[in-house]
């Protein structure tokens, strides 16, 4: 047997012992698993699943064994992946901190930053949220105002920031701010880590259209950071800022086509309902304006999901590439709502109460939230702006 | 199946360029068809393709090809495209080849492929009967006599049909129109007697011709492959002649793009370069976006064929598709962003739009492949 044949072995063993049963059902949206001091386990198994991908260091596979994780290789991954998809198992852990911080802290940050919040992330001890966007800050987002002033041995932070998401259950939040009032505006930014427990934190939920409260404001009062808490050079946070960005937007695009199965085939999303709703004539969606419009849809997800493949196998080379992923699959996204409620006619808006199941409903609820994915981490309209400047090269 | 394209295929993808570049931009095309070229192809530049080596590219080794595959071929066009080079390549070297290489006799192919390899033959598939391209809307009919076949009816829109020097005519040996099964395919030689060619002037300037048939006489052995085989044999040569020309169609895009954006650069109104204008920017990055779509769609389908992918069917359809809309509406913006000059003759633009609704009919419209695509999938 291959070393990786083995790799495969020993997976599937571990996963056998180690996976609880209710963890190898789908996902219930009241079990998801964010981590952090606060966190409620209404499924006690999801804690157990947790902690032991925690400790193994699956729960980030790719990065370093030294910071707690699993310092495996792509091919390793892939199989650690295909394993966990093939007894359907839950993610163990949602987190920010592992799809945004991490990477950065493993570039930027000096060896106390790694080994003192790496391994906590990676074991989702601490949930971490993002303090980017502010009030006048939206996508001109260097414009940011929140100011850390220089008190010798620590920053005195003071300011808000909005959408930051889910800020009323993290416990650390990671944050643009102001430390050079007088440089050019991006030359003026750091890159801070705030414990939220800290005297002078306190945030407050925005309601969205969707009925849920996904985002807060956070407010910084007199807050005392210690200096050992910024991340690279005073002053230099938007290189590290712009790079956080490329993760999250790559995860964001991402989302969007796991949501949608990938190759256009598996999913039974989108096509499953029309044919429920609408019915089938022959195999075929009855309304046939509808199916070509879906199929149109479903076209454009395949391709897509080639392009991703594509990236990756020319080794993911361009940076403006996650602009393009971000653009893309947020704006598919939003289309693959908007062809669901449509599916489902009159059923498709109905709020709350009896008369819709709670699939129903939740499918109403999550096509609103789909909404921001366009908005968040940089609107459509910036990713349209990155790429003419920075792929096709066009004048500003 | 990675992707990418390896050292092989992107060595055929240079010289290719560099042959397009070197030896016939835009403007050969142009004189072609300034002089009223009666093939609207050039003969000397055809032979100089055959000496590359293109024609072999998808003969197999046995009978003295390259063997470089769908890929191959594909990425050929691409770059032949981009300058909207007129050639028989693609009817000979894809659809010629694939025909005879998939249904053909031993005999056949030793000697038909031999001949295209040395550049002494091209051909022309002759399918299409309607406005709309319909395998199973075939109606030309191939009735047995004592010493072979006599064919009746009507083929229109035939590829390269009047400089052809082989036909390979789809005909009806059994069911009516509508019927997928019944078809055959056979081998004419295009000076038979009863056989009309007239060349239709189109868009584009390339070489289509309808044909009629009024009881053609061939021999019993002219048949290609099994009767009322190609019934299901002429989908892989569809399937392979869909993603050669969405390649080549890829190619258009590319560079009708690629002159657009320079086009952004350099042309300045109210004082400043037009390509600052953010309505023009962010048109120009969707299209892009679409453009990179399309490539991944391309690259898959040619893979797809080469390793003989049972994924090859909704693959072909999602590359037609994605060529077609994708190409559709670059060509339409590149005129728009180039304002007035965009609609001069003069400036070559346009015969990238003319190539475009031409190549979007072909072996299926973006339509025609998005309800194949939705009946494959099961939608």
């Amino acid at each position: 047997m291959s070393n990786l044949e083995n790799f495969r072995a020993e997976v599937s063993e571990w996963l056998e012992e180690n996976c609880p049963p209710s963890m190898r059902t789908p996902m219930v949206e009241d079990e998801v698993v964010w981590g952090g001091r606060n966190a409620v386990y209404k499924n006690p198994e999801s804690k157990i699943w947790l902690d032991k991908m925690g400790e193994k260091g699956w729960t980030a596979p790719a990065l370093p064994k030294e910071y707690g994780g699993g310092g495996l290789n792509s091919d390793e991954i892939k199989i650690l992946n295909s394993e966990l998809f093939k007894i359907g198992a839950r993610p163990a852990l949602n987190s920010f901190g592992i799809w945004m911080l991490a990477p950065v802290i493993i570039e930027y940050g000096n060896e106390a930053q790694k080994m003192e919040h790496i391994p906590k992330i990676l074991k989702g001890e601490i949930r971490w949220c993002q303090g980017y966007s502010e009030p006048g800050s939206g996508s001109d987002l260097a414009s940011l105002s929140t100011k850390a002033e220089d008190m010798g041995d620590h920053y005195l932070v003071n300011g808000q920031k909005v959408w930051t998401s889910y800020a009323d259950q993290a416990d650390w939040i990671f944050a643009l701010v102001r430390t050079g009032p007088k440089e050019p505006k991006h030359s003026g930014i750091s890159f801070l880590l705030i414990d939220m427990a800290d005297p002078g934190v306190s945030t407050k939920p925005i309601t969205l259209i969707s009925g849920k409260s996904p985002f807060c404001e956070t407010f910084f009062d007199n807050v005392k950071v210690p200096k050992e808490n910024l991340i690279g050079e005073e002053n230099q946070g938007w290189t590290i800022a712009k790079k956080l960005l490329q993760h999250e937007r790559n995860f964001i695009s991402n989302f969007g086509l796991a949501a949608g199965g990938g190759d256009g085939s598996k999913t039974k999303g989108v096509i499953g309902l029309a044919k429920t709703y609408l019915g089938e004539e022959n195999g075929k969606i009855a309304d046939l304006d509808f199916r070509s419009r879906v199929t149109e849809h479903k076209m454009k997800e395949h391709s897509f999901g080639l392009t991703l493949q594509r990236a990756g196998d020319e080794g993911g080379k361009a940076s403006a590439a996650s602009s393009i992923f971000k653009y893309y699959g947020t704006e598919h996204n939003k289309n693959r709502y908007e062809l669901m409620i449509e599916a489902m006619g009159n059923k498709g808006f109905i709020w709350d109460g009896d008369e819709a199941e709670s699939k129903e409903k939740a499918i109403t609820r999550a096509w609103l939230r789909t909404k921001a994915n366009s908005i968040e981490g940089g609107t459509s309209e910036v990713q349209l702006n990155v790429i003419a400047k920075r792929v096709l090269d066009l004048p500003a | 199946m990675k992707l990418v394209l390896n050292e092989e295929l992107q060595f055929l993808k240079d010289t290719a360029s560099n042959f397009a570049k070197d030896k016939a931009p835009v403007s050969h095309l142009r004189k072609l068809r300034d002089d009223d070229h009666p093939n609207s192809w050039d003969e000397s530049l055809w032979n100089e393709m055959v000496e590359l080596g293109w024609t072999s590219i998808l003969i197999p080794e046995k009978y003295g090809g390259s063997e470089f595959g769908l890929a191959g071929i594909s990425v050929v066009l691409q770059e032949l495209g981009k300058t909207l080079v007129p050639s028989p390549l693609f009817a000979t070297g894809v659809l010629g080849v694939t025909s005879i290489n998939q249904m053909g006799s031993e005999s056949q192919k030793e000697e038909l492929l031999g001949k295209i390899l040395e550049g002494k033959l091209t051909t022309a598939l002759a399918i299409d009967e309607g406005s709309h391209h319909e395998p199973a809307n075939t109606e030309l009919s191939a009735e047995k006599n004592n010493d072979g076949w006599v064919l009746n009816g009507e083929k229109v829109f035939v590829i390269d049909g009047s400089s052809a020097d082989l036909l390979i005519v789809i005909a009806r040996t059994s069911g009516n129109k509508g019927d997928a099964q019944g078809l055959s395919a056979f081998i004419v030689d295009p000076n038979s007697k009863g056989i009309n060619r007239r060349k239709v002037p189109t868009a584009d300037s390339r070489n289509y011709a309808n044909i009629s048939f009024e009881d053609v006489t061939i021999a019993a052995e002219e048949i290609l492959g099994e009767v009322d085989g190609a019934s299901d044999e002429i989908h892989k040569v569809l399937d392979f002649g869909r993603i050669a020309m969405s390649a080549e169609m890829l190619g258009n895009t590319e560079e009708a793009f690629a002159i657009t954006l320079n086009y952004l650069k350099e042309r300045k109104q109210f004082g400043v370069l037009i390509g600052s204008f953010q309505a023009l920017q962010h048109r120009a990055a969707k299209m892009f976006c679409e453009i990179e779509l399309t490539k991944s769609a391309v690259i898959a389908a040619m893979h797809a064929a080469d390793e003989n992918s049972n994924e090859l069917e909704r693959l072909s359809s999602l590359a037609k598709f994605q060529a077609g809309t994708t190409l559709h509406t670059v060509s339409n913006e590149s005129i728009q962003m180039h304002g007035g000059i965009g609609v001069t003759d003069e400036y070559d633009i346009g015969f990238y739009l003319k190539r475009a609704r031409v190549a979007e009919q072909i072996f299926g419209s973006s339509s025609y492949h998005k309800s194949r695509y939705a009946d494959i999938s099961g939608y």
